[in-house]
């Protein structure tokens, strides 16, 4: 009896079913669920309540219908006879141009930045400082309409228009530049570049491999150099070197011919640009700061020239605490773009806003948006963690 | 910021019931009118953010003849692209800011027009020093326009059809590609004529300096819009700029109002609510009338006052004389 007594002392008695956490988990995570249905479903049917009774059309249909409004600068050709859904698709390479030349930038001026603000030159680290702390405190939509402003009011117009270079003309119009006339010889310089790099990745390999058999290094850098810059232009001379250029001419009222960086893209790259590339600055700085002295001396003990030293101690571990900031600074610069709508750069954003008051299908028009985005965002952060497993250390 | 107005609108609930915008303004003492940000003589704040001009006085004149008092009106400026959602979400009751009556909008956007209270016609504004007297030698130029108007498209119809070239220059602000123009950013501005006049006097540091090309490339009738579903709104609209009219043709104004509640002829006396009924079919005081007019005035009054003979504009009556003097304005019986 006595034992009996003791094991049932020892399993706790059954609580009340309002009582028992397990119950109780459920009952909360079923009424959570239900709650967020229901407020989901809420909404959706009062907006096609109320989308019906106002009689405001539906569905997708407007891709296929001709959009017939003029889009400023487009990548892919596009004319106002095409659909909405053409126009759609401009919009967003205009939006993926702006956002990856954005990134590639940024990181460049960012990486720049954030080393000077280490440097031992006192003028150089101030200078990064000021830069950093200045263009990282101002709201970047002042700063795309200072930029915007600056490039219209102090350019003159295009029949005044500066020469700054042979056939490189700079007006409020943008800058009008000229651009070799296509040939055929181009695509071979291209097949040249894609043999390059790939001929140079084996190389790599196999210099690696060789190392580590026989402890013998290579000169990769030269070859890799060789490869990617001397095949290409082997190709361009052996196919002939065709030198004609498409040269910007002022004709009527504007530059025809060649090709043009216009005011609302470069404000809008600029402004991109220097605002994150402040943020960049800083997660670079805090990165290399944030692998010790200690680490340094190590490889040096172990005798590692200083070029390898960063290569192989300093950037790994540099790096692990970089990407992962690194990654948002992409994603909001990509985000950012769309305040290009604001000084008049057709981003996705402007054209969807185009579609939708014309359309009146606002609904769709943001979903649309929204969609974009994230797909983006999801393809950056998945590179990007990508390439954080590729860099990371591998803890033992 | 946008995007969350317009979801937010839509997916409000609102009740069901018929004509339940009178009840709903009745309730809340004023209604909501959605005007330009700013365009000289049609809706523009002064310096107290006082809003006037002739898109304003059709909200007061409502207004009056709603509440007896021209003033019970809240103003909210709306860009072209933000318009139709205000409207269709509820954020404003009427749209008086120049929009054009096409059928797209009448059925997709889901829209009830107005009588058309200015008749006008897409212009070409560009500097005199360029020296181009027609719109038939623009090939070529860099045109500044507004995102998500007619004119945006008429443009693109204008030169698809005469075969010419043209670059887009689309803000969304009409303060921000009014500077892009004057700046010289573009070589041409766009907009309804009246439009352009309004730009061209307000706005250039030089008047002179500017010209208006003589091509009218559209038709652009101007009108206030409301939402559908609700007949007896879309029908106070209506008749409300009816009586601004029919009140300037049977010689009705602000100042002879008073004497002509004393008149023998039958359809003043039933245009003023001296004979009862019109009023009260509407859903409105007997007095409608006599209020719009007495606190605002007949049509010609509010033209010349904003943007005609009595204003800093004097845009020709032209289109919008009556039609007893060779326009288009033609107000329904009232009766």
């Amino acid at each position: 009896m006595t034992s009996e007594e003791v094991s049932l002392s020892l399993t706790p008695p059954r609580p009340a079913p309002w009582r028992d956490p397990k119950i109780r988990g459920i009952v909360y995570q079923v009424v959570f669920v239900v709650a967020v249905v229901g407020t989901v479903a809420f909404l959706i049917h009062n907006m096609l309540d109320n989308i019906s009774r106002q009689n405001i059309a539906t569905g997708f249909g407007f891709l296929h219908k001709e959009a017939a409004f003029g889009i400023g600068e487009s990548l892919i050709a596009y004319s106002p006879a095409d659909t909405y859904g053409r126009a759609f698709l401009v919009g967003l390479t205009n939006t993926l141009y702006v956002a990856a030349l954005g990134i590639v930038l940024a990181t460049v001026l960012g990486t720049v930045m954030g080393l000077a603000r280490l440097s031992s030159n006192w003028l150089v680290a101030k200078l990064a400082q000021v830069y950093v702390e200045t263009f990282r405190n101002i709201p970047l939509l002042l700063q795309l309409f200072f930029w915007w402003g600056l490039l219209n009011s102090t350019a003159p117009p295009p029949r005044q228009a500066w020469q700054i270079l042979p056939d490189v003309f700079v007006c409020n119009r943008g800058v009008e530049f000229p651009v070799p006339v296509a040939s055929p010889a181009y695509y071979w310089v291209a097949l040249a570049f894609v043999v390059g790099l790939v001929l140079s990745i084996v190389l790599r390999r196999a210099a690696k491999q060789r190392q580590m058999a026989t402890g013998q290094q290579f000169p990769t850098g030269w070859a890799t150099l060789g490869l990617v810059v001397g095949l290409p232009v082997v190709a361009f001379l052996v196919a002939g070197a065709p030198l004609a250029l498409d040269v910007p001419v002022l004709k009527g009222f504007n530059f025809s011919g060649g090709e043009a960086i216009s005011p609302e893209f470069a404000a809008l790259l600029l402004g991109l640009v220097i605002y994150t590339g402040t943020f960049i600055a800083e997660i670079v700085r805090a990165g290399i700061l944030a692998v010790s002295w200690g680490q340094s001396e190590a490889a040096m003990a172990l005798g590692l020239r200083s070029g390898l030293r960063m290569r192989l101690v300093v950037l790994p571990q540099a790096l692990r605490v970089i990407i992962p900031p690194l990654t948002s600074q992409y994603l909001s610069l990509t985000k950012n773009s769309s305040l290009a709508v604001a000084i008049g750069f057709p981003d996705l954003v402007s054209i969807a806003n185009t579609t939708m008051n014309q359309t009146g299908q606002a609904v769709e028009g943001i979903l649309m948006i929204m969609a974009v985005y994230l797909f983006i965002s999801l393809a950056i952060s998945l590179a990007m963690n990508l390439y954080n497993r590729a860099v990371a250390l591998v803890e033992r | 910021m946008l995007a969350f107005a317009v979801l937010g609108g839509i997916f409000a609930a609102r009740p069901a019931v018929a004509g339940p915008t009178l009840d709903k303004i009745k309730q809340a003492g004023s209604f909501s009118c959605g005007v330009q940000t700013g365009l000289a003589g049609f809706a523009q704040p002064d310096s107290q953010g006082v809003y006037a001009g002739f898109n304003v006085d059709i909200c007061k004149a409502l207004s009056a003849a709603i509440f007896g008092d021209p003033g019970k009106v809240k103003y909210v400026p709306l860009t072209a692209q933000q318009r139709f959602t205000a409207l269709q979400s509820g954020e404003v009751d009427i749209l008086s800011n120049n929009t054009t009556w096409t059928l797209q909008r009448d059925t997709e956007l889901g829209l009830n027009f107005a009588p058309v209270v200015f008749f006008d016609g897409q212009g070409f504004l560009v500097a005199k020093k360029l020296g181009v007297k027609s719109a038939k030698e623009l090939n070529g130029a860099t045109v500044c326009v507004s995102p998500g108007t007619t004119t945006e498209l008429n443009l693109a119809d204008y030169f698809r059809a005469n075969k010419m070239e043209y670059k887009p220059v689309v803000i969304e602000k009409l303060d921000e590609v009014v500077s892009a123009f004057f700046a010289g950013r573009c070589d041409v501005y766009t907009t309804d004529s009246s439009g352009l006049a309004a730009v061209r006097l307000g706005r250039a540091s030089n008047p002179d300096d500017y010209v208006i090309l003589p091509e009218r490339i559209s038709k652009e009738p101007l009108a206030p819009a409301v939402r559908q579903g609700d007949e007896q709104w879309h029908d106070i609209v209506d008749w409300v700029i009816y009586a601004l009219m029919q009140a300037e043709e049977s010689g009705i104004t602000k100042d002879n109002v008073d004497d002509m509640l004393k008149s023998d002829d039958p359809n003043i006396k039933r245009i003023l609510g001296v004979t009862p009924g019109m009023g009260k079919d509407l859903g409105l005081d007997d007095k409608w009338v006599y209020n719009e007019i007495k606190m605002v005035g007949n049509y010609g009054e509010i033209f010349d006052r904003n943007i005609g003979a009595g204003s800093p504009l004097k845009l020709e009556r032209g289109l919008n004389a009556q039609w007893t003097k060779g326009g288009l304005i033609y107000a329904m019986p009232i009766r």
